[in-house]
């Protein structure tokens, strides 16, 4: 075996050991490293009353219900399954807060089972639409990527 | 890829083609840029700030893209010992985490309007801010290496061991719950309007034609920083020892 064979192959080994090790470590980490609970995850799993913890997932349509002292809203975040959690927020929005868009929650469940919301962050999904769509909902202005681009 | 270990060689393939890259890069990135700015309908939801997408992403690909390169040299250093590898390296770090830098400051500009923050800890703003913490202890070690006359292996090690974070940049959105959507562009297909595509694909080959110029640039500077250096300590030995009959190889 020549000199520059076996480099080769000690590079490849101590390649193939650190994608492995990263792998390994990147996969122990994933229910940790989440940056949110989605709602099955928090529904499955509840943090303690008044843990500080972050909840992500979609706004329901036609969920988002304005409180009469105008600064307050409640909406329902959804996600993949058809578990949801009740969120109640008091503050300013961000401009991309709509129904039906993504938004990631910092805060606490409270005894009833509200989630008690500090901090509103809204979540940008993957398409990028122009505006001339604007009439359609979020989901057929998906639709229509789909069908234009062929999106998988 | 041996015929350009003769530095001769690569210098003249590098002399016309450094210009060459360099002003289409340039002119290919601007222009993609103020069609961005001027010619590209608003997004449906993020509004004018979807702009910011013909500087981020380029900037994204090249500051992974500039890693993969130094990963690829190091490992052509350690196994065919290429007298160009480690100057290559060398040259792409800097423009590398350059291109990284523009990419975190970029996000960030767009994260506030559209998310309603300039920085949160989610995977992959961290992942790809330990990228920039990479790039400057590649650098760094890099250039100690240089000037104390130590191994270029280590350095050559360290970017093949760093190579881990690109993969886990990539999935981070995938893997793991973030504020950072997931992949606009996969092997099924673009979720991204045509609209934006295209301006897109050309800012990013406009931008990696760019630093492939300024790498070559830097490679150039490099050889002849290394020249000047072996000149330099030949003389000071001829200046000790006028009657040396043997003359010392220049290392370049």
């Amino acid at each position: 075996m020549k000199a520059k064979h076996q480099r080769l192959a000690l590079v490849v080994l101590a390649l193939v050991a650190i994608i492995a090790a990263g792998l390994i470590a990147t996969w122990t980490l994933r229910n940790q490293a989440n940056y949110f609970y989605l709602p099955e995850q928090m529904v499955a799993q509840p943090p303690a009353v008044g843990q500080a913890v972050r909840l992500g997932g979609m706004v329901q349509a036609g969920s988002i219900t304005p409180q009469p002292d105008g600064i307050t809203v409640k909406f329902v975040v959804t996600g993949n399954e058809t578990s949801t959690i009740p969120v109640q927020y008091s503050g300013i929005l961000p401009d991309l807060f709509v129904e039906g868009s993504g938004v990631v929650a910092d805060g606490s469940l409270d005894a009833s089972g509200v989630f008690q919301a500090t901090n509103l962050l809204a979540k940008h999904d993957e398409n990028y639409v122009p505006r001339e769509l604007e009439g359609l909902e979020a989901h057929e202005a998906a639709d229509y990527v789909d069908t234009t681009v062929g999106m998988d | 890829m041996h015929i350009y270990a003769n530095p001769k060689r690569f210098l003249s393939l590098a002399q016309w083609l450094t210009p060459l890259l360099f002003w289409s890069g340039l002119a290919l990135s601007l222009g993609a840029i103020a069609w961005g700015m001027v010619n590209v309908a608003p997004d449906r939801l993020m509004g004018e700030s979807v702009r910011i997408l013909f500087i981020h992403v380029p900037s994204a690909w090249l500051g992974m893209g500039g890693w993969a390169g130094i990963a690829i040299s190091s490992a052509m250093l350690l196994i065919w010992k290429h007298p160009l590898a480690s100057i290559a390296a060398r040259a792409i770090a800097l423009p590398g985490m350059t291109f990284t830098a523009i990419c975190l400051a970029t996000g960030s500009i767009w994260g506030r309007p559209t998310w309603g923050t300039w920085w949160v800890w989610d995977g992959r703003l961290t992942s790809m801010l330990v990228l920039l913490f990479l790039y400057a202890g590649y650098i760094a070690l890099a250039q100690a290496t240089a000037r104390e006359g130590g191994s270029t292996k280590i350095a050559a090690i360290f970017g093949i061991v760093g190579a881990i974070n690109i993969p886990i940049i990539n999935r981070s959105v995938v893997w793991w719950n973030s504020l950072h959507q997931p992949p606009s562009i996969t092997a099924g297909g673009s979720s991204i309007d045509a609209s934006y595509l295209w301006p897109l694909l050309a800012a990013v080959i406009g931008f990696s034609l760019l630093f492939g110029g300024i790498v070559l640039m830097r490679m150039r500077a490099l050889i002849a920083e290394q020249q000047v250096e072996a000149r330099l300590r030949r003389r000071a030995l001829d200046d000790d020892a006028p009657r040396a009959a043997v003359p010392i190889a220049e290392t370049a």
